[in-house]
């Protein structure tokens, strides 16, 4: 029978199948961090379990690091959590990139740079944007923290098995247009909960013309629409990015796998329960204007009339969201003025996302007024920018050049948004209070972020 | 985990749609490493504004939650399911939810029931008009009943049974073990390895 590429990778990985009970299914990689990991490690403690495969589990710190010094973690709370995962890495023999180390990082960004994940495989972690992985042709989706102990303690997990829907992006990216600008105006054509219940294949031919870091970006924000995984076929591309690196296989390792992860595309007839289309030629820049991920508009458009969306619901989400974001309907998107431009995080802080913001800030300044934070996502896309010059370029153009973490994604560490502050922010939540309390967040791509931190306004290098 | 077999309260109306897991439980709160006490971060930033539901009297003791589609949407969090039922919440309605927090409530015991949109509306203008209206949420029938009205909802059987058991689901699966072991002999030997 055929099947698609999500079938496959989950039909490979299935270790118990019973009537009326979900899927047990194995975990080849699994991605920790100090923020849903210690009631993990406590309930194996409480238990008496062992972890049951330290070599297919590995840790870095990132939500509460600081991104002004590898040193010091100055709120005790964070600190303490960090001190947490330290010990339940020694205690449990599990590798861990700490603060400091080469290859500290996001972990959607660590686990990629490593050649951790590679098509085929089952990826999960205790956090939304596990997404991520699926670029590579992984299944790959986040999980709360009981689930991390159960994936500690068993190496598996039972899952129900979801429905699959693709998502067919046909024609060309316009030029200056990105994955980022993509994937916004994809979560405003279905919405926040479009995905539910789904594992979703991005596809046709625009996908395929993505790099990994644009494809990254994709998969990253499925999550936003409710998708439990979004996932790429991996072809040429994909295996171009993953030869080399550390966990890549090598040699006639490399043969093998080669020849298994060719098998892995959906085939010709395989049948999706639904479909979306999305036609890339139409695309152009795209940032939100409210309170979720679904409520985006292009850039040339105007914050829209709460009582132009059809249902109740919307509306009244509408109008709760532009009394958040203290904005008027009518008003040009491109005439909101921005106190704080954020370049960083899983969605867009890779090293071409950097490139992309360098180009724009080339010989150029960030706006009276304006601050502007460029966060690596790892310290290797760190230094491999720097060997580049880009940090050259970011801070002539006066803006901060800083050390990697999720930094102001989310508030958790010391980068935050004071209350009342706008941001446009490469990120990928624009929930009320994401970046701080009551900070107000538009989404954007990079591009677009440095744009608008020399205009001190929304805008795209077009404006410039 | 405990057993849930039917539980009767009262309800809080929250008349928000995409009520994600940050306004839930702020990120600042997610800091501790204990399981209990994340109370104070339930709907933190909400709750600052008198007018918060949560902050009417009214509604003070009440433990079901009933709120609009697509709640619990966004981060894996489960500190947010954490929140809930420290605070003192059994039950959760809604005609929607982000899929990992439904899963992750499954497994804490606290029940997400959906229920579709003109449900929950009816039940909203009920505990908006007499909030001591005491709603009843009974698992083995799979009904919702209040003021004499009764709403069925469904829910997978594995799960239903997990939570009428209280059945740990590590324990569960440690059961298997020797398939685990099994198909781990079976794995690519090219597969990642991380030590
Ligand atoms: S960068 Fe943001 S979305 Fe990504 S893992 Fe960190 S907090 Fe989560």
């Amino acid at each position: 029978m055929s099947r698609t590429l999500a079938q496959k990778v989950w039909d490979s990985h299935v270790v118990r199948k019973a009537d009326g009970e979900p899927d047990l299914l194995y975990i080849d990689l699994h991605l920790l961090h100090e923020v849903t990991s210690p009631q993990a490690f406590d309930g194996l403690r409480i238990a008496g379990r062992k972890v049951r495969r330290p070599d297919l589990t590995i840790a870095t710190e990132d939500h509460n690091t600081p991104t002004d010094n590898l040193l010091t973690i100055s709120d005790p709370v964070s600190r303490t959590q960090i001190e947490t995962l330290r010990r339940n890495c020694e205690e449990f023999g599990i590798r861990l990139h700490p603060l400091g180390d080469p290859e500290q990082g996001v972990v959607h960004v660590m686990g990629p740079q490593r050649g951790l994940t590679q098509p085929g495989m089952t990826i999960v972690c205790g956090d939304s944007h596990t997404s991520t992985h699926g670029a590579f042709g992984a299944l790959a989706f986040g999980i709360g923290t009981s689930e991390v102990e159960h994936v500690l303690a068993t190496q598996t997990l039972p899952q129900n098995t979801p429905k699959q829907m693709a998502v067919t992006v046909t024609g060309e990216l316009p030029p200056g247009i990105t994955a980022k600008d993509l994937i916004l105006a994809l979560i405003t054509q279905v919405g926040t909960g479009g995905g539910r219940g789904h594992v979703v294949e991005y596809r046709g031919p625009a996908i395929e013309k993505l790099s990994m870091e644009g494809r990254m970006t994709v998969s990253n924000m499925s999550i936003e629409w409710g998708a439990k995984a979004g996932l790429i076929a991996p072809d040429d591309t994909t295996y171009a990015w993953l030869e080399g690196r550390t966990f890549a296989p090598k040699g006639r390792d490399w043969e093998a796998a080669l020849d298994a992860w060719r098998a892995l595309p959906s085939d010709p007839d395989a049948v999706f329960d639904s479909e979306v289309t999305l036609d890339a030629g139409t695309l152009s820049p795209f940032v939100t204007w409210g309170t979720n991920p679904g409520q985006g508009a292009p850039l040339s458009a105007s914050v829209p009339d709460p009582e132009s969306f059809q249902s109740e619901a919307e509306r009244a989400a509408a109008r709760r969201a532009l009394e958040y974001m203290d904005l008027r309907p009518g008003v040009p998107l491109r005439e909101v003025a921005v106190d704080v431009v954020f370049v960083g995080s899983c969605t867009n802080g890779r090293l071409e996302d950097l490139r992309l913001a360098a180009d724009v800030l080339r010989g150029r300044k960030v706006a009276d007024g304006v601050r502007m934070m460029i966060v690596p996502g790892s310290a290797a896309v760190r230094a491999q920018a720097e060997s580049e010059g880009l940090h050259e370029v970011f801070t002539a153009a006066g803006a901060e050049w800083r050390f990697a973490g999720c930094s102001m994604c989310l508030g958790m560490n010391p980068d935050t948004l004071k209350p009342g502050q706008r941001s446009a922010s490469t990120s990928n939540r624009n929930f009320e209070g994401r970046q701080g309390k009551g900070g107000r967040t538009h989404l954007v791509s990079p591009a677009v972020a440095a744009a608008t931190a020399v205009v001190g306004r929304l805008a795209a290098p077009a404006d410039l | 985990m405990e057993k849930f077999t039917a539980h009767v309260g009262t309800a809080v109306p929250l008349r928000r749609s995409n009520v994600d897991t940050d306004q839930i439980i702020p990120a600042v709160y997610l800091k501790r490493v204990t399981r209990t006490g994340f109370e104070d971060g339930l709907f933190a930033a909400w709750r600052e504004d008198p007018d918060f539901v949560l902050n009417n009297p009214a509604y003070a003791g009440a433990t079901i939650l009933v709120a609009g589609p697509e709640f619990g949407t966004g981060s894996s969090r489960e500190h947010a399911v954490w929140a809930l039922c420290d605070y003192g919440f059994r039950v959760v309605i809604s005609p929607r939810y982000g899929d990992i927090f439904r899963g992750n409530s499954l497994k804490q015991g606290l029940l997400t029931v959906e229920l579709p949109v003109e449900a929950v509306e009816e039940l909203w203008d009920l505990v908006e008009s007499r909030p001591t209206t005491t709603v009843e949420v009974d698992l083995e029938a799979l009904e919702v009943r209040a003021d004499g009205r009764v709403w069925g909802f469904t829910l997978d059987s594995f799960s239903r049974w997990r939570l009428l058991e209280g059945l740990d689901d590590i324990g569960l699966t440690l059961r298997h073990e020797d398939r685990i072991s099994a198909f781990e002999t079976q794995r690519p030997a090219w597969g990642v390895v991380v030590s």
